[in-house]
């Protein structure tokens, strides 16, 4: 055991950020099942005398569902296409042998270093000159750009632990790089792949400056953004935003349930140590 | 996983292929698979990238076409006290940022590294603010704090009632912390992965020797994680220059400016007083400090951080 007294600091410590963690995310949930009159009267943090859900029905009327597809949509759409791009081009500047390939990679990688606001003006100028402004491409085209360098350096320290001879066994058999990618590549490689895809569906799920800036009608409003109209439109219904909230999480919230200890380890695995 | 243990080193590996790369069409995988992931890159990453250095000679209002403008746009930059203001904030913010989440992250990190049930159960709820949106919790706390109806109605104090995001001098702190509630939990996880990796013999070692644990973390854990301690802090540095929509929702970048980093005075710069060259300029600056500061941390990390087999998990 590495420590054997009870390490009381530490100890404290924990317990303490557990109380700034919990007491906002507590808060949400009271609060959105307060009644809207009841929330200038009762306590923030006590149990609501009289609990509803009337804050949710009227999100749920309000266009939610819309907003929630939108954001799958996008979320499936990029992620999906993060994941097979972001192999492929693994695979290439692992196991080519060209000088470009690992040009390539260096150039993937400067991206992790691109701050992605600061190039919001010249793709929001490209994305209204090729006619995409307001519409859902709009979101899942720059999202896909900018998960890709990330998914590129985990994924090739995956595939760069695949053991040589398994390819030199298939190239043996005669498989072309294009029966080894699916044959080889690709199941062996799963782990990264879950991991990168959890990690990027988060990322994307949650972005905020690409549906600000480009796009404008609620039709292709997603999620975080639907937040920040629910604000301005319930503005003195704080239940109902709150509601919006908890909405917008549960279903991120129920992914982590299920792949917890994926996206843990994939987290944390893919920053490097 | 198992295949990322036990690996042959990447440098022979590399060297054997680079060898026999002269002979045969037998060269890997073609070029033809990186393009994709290439396009998608350049047209939405490298190209804006260029094209942002070149709109910051332009006068643009956003709708109408860019003009010329030479070096106007940066002298009206350089010039204007808002994003003076806004650079000196970015550092203070930064650096403020900085020494509180940092330390807070390690040492949650270590906390959370140890083997009891409880602390896992608390590992999980830690983790809780990873799948908020920015924009979800900028509007929890904008309510949390609200002098009024917040916090400070539930415990009746004067000093939670203080007007958080409408005081110019508190506004920043506020921020801070916020990011701190967001961000921590993925660093703690980061340093609680790198404290698993330590060899446990080690501490075995030390504590036969009579180091107590304050010895221990000094002598054995701090040197241990020095790698998991650099890239923690590149991305808290890099990635505080990223911490806009958070902010733009909880306090719009006001009292006053009060919260107005670069990244926000370029939003508001191009997208509501239309002047995209001077935002441009602003985003220029943006990636040269980012740049700058990704560029110095990994020469302090070895330039060959980026091809460690550790990362496999």
């Amino acid at each position: 055991m590495r420590y054997q007294r009870p390490n009381v600091v530490g100890g404290l410590a924990g317990w303490l950020w557990l109380l700034v963690i919990i007491v906002p995310i507590y808060y949400i949930v009271v609060t959105s099942l307060r009644p809207q009159a009841d929330y200038y009267d009762e306590n923030p943090l006590s149990i609501p005398g009289n609990p509803t859900l009337d804050a949710y029905q009227l999100v749920l009327e309000n266009e939610f569902v819309r907003y929630l597809t939108n954001s799958v949509l996008v979320t499936v759409a990029a992620v999906a296409v993060i994941l097979a791009v972001s192999l492929m081009a693994s695979y290439y500047v692992v196991r080519s042998t060209s000088r470009l390939a690992k040009r390539t990679l260096e150039l993937i990688l400067l991206g992790i270093a691109i701050p992605l606001q600061a190039t919001i003006i010249p793709v929001y100028y490209l994305i209204v000159q090729i006619g995409l402004y307001d519409t859902l491409w709009a979101l899942i085209l720059p999202s896909i750009a900018f998960g890709i360098p990330i998914s590129v350096l985990i994924i090739t320290n995956f595939v760069r632990d695949i053991p040589g001879e398994l390819f030199e066994s298939m190239r043996v058999d005669g498989a072309s790089e294009w029966r080894i990618l699916p044959t080889l590549v690709l199941p062996l490689s799963r782990p990264a792949l879950m991991t990168v895809g959890i990690y990027q569906a988060l990322q994307v799920w949650n972005g905020f400056l690409f549906p600000l800036v480009l796009t404008q009608s609620a039709g292709v409003r997603v999620l975080p953004l639907s937040l920040w109209s629910y604000q301005g439109e319930f503005s003195t219904n704080v239940p109902a935003v709150l509601a919006a909230v908890t909405l917008s999480v549960l279903p991120i919230l129920a992914a982590y349930v299920v792949g917890r200890r994926q996206l843990v380890s994939g987290l944390t695995a893919g920053f490097g140590k | 996983m198992a295949l990322s243990t036990d690996q042959p080193d990447i440098g022979t590996r590399t060297t054997a292929q680079r060898t026999n790369s002269s002979g045969s069409g037998r060269g890997g995988p073609s070029f033809l698979m990186a393009v994709p992931a290439l396009a998608f890159f350049a047209a939405f990453a490298l190209i804006p990238l260029g094209g942002v250095v070149v709109l910051s000679f332009m006068e643009w209002d956003g709708l109408s076409s860019p003009q010329w403008a030479g070096l106007a746009k940066w002298e009206q930059t350089l010039a204007d006290p808002v994003t003076r203001h806004a650079m000196w904030l970015t550092f203070v913010f930064t650096a403020v940022s900085y020494v509180f989440q940092a330390p807070v992250a390690l040492l949650l990190g270590v906390f959370m590294a140890g083997r009891q049930r409880y602390r896992a159960f608390l590992s999980v709820l830690y983790f809780l603010p990873l799948v908020f949106s920015a924009a979800a919790v900028g509007i929890t706390f904008q309510s949390l704090l609200d002098p009024n109806f917040g916090l400070s109605r539930a415990f009746n104090s004067e000093f939670l009632g203080q007007n958080w995001l409408g005081d110019p001098d508190l506004a920043l702190f506020v921020v801070v912390f916020v990011v701190a509630w967001c961000f921590v939990p993925l660093h703690s996880l980061l340093y609680q992965a790198g404290v698993r990796q330590i060899p446990e013999s080690l501490y075995e070692a030390a504590t036969i020797d009579g180091a107590g644990r304050l010895a221990r973390f000094v002598n054995i854990t701090l040197p241990q994680l020095r790698y998991t301690i650099i890239t923690s802090s590149t991305l808290m540095l890099v990635g505080s220059l990223t911490y806009f929509d958070l902010i733009f929702v909880l306090t719009g970048g006001g009292p006053g400016g009060a919260t107005r980093i670069l990244p926000l005075d370029m939003y508001l710069t191009g997208f509501r007083s239309y002047d995209m060259g001077q935002a441009s300029a602003i985003a220029v600056i943006l990636v040269a400090v980012g740049l700058a500061l990704g560029l110095a941390l990994n020469r302090l990390s070895g330039a060959s951080k980026m091809e460690s087999q550790q990362a496999g998990l």
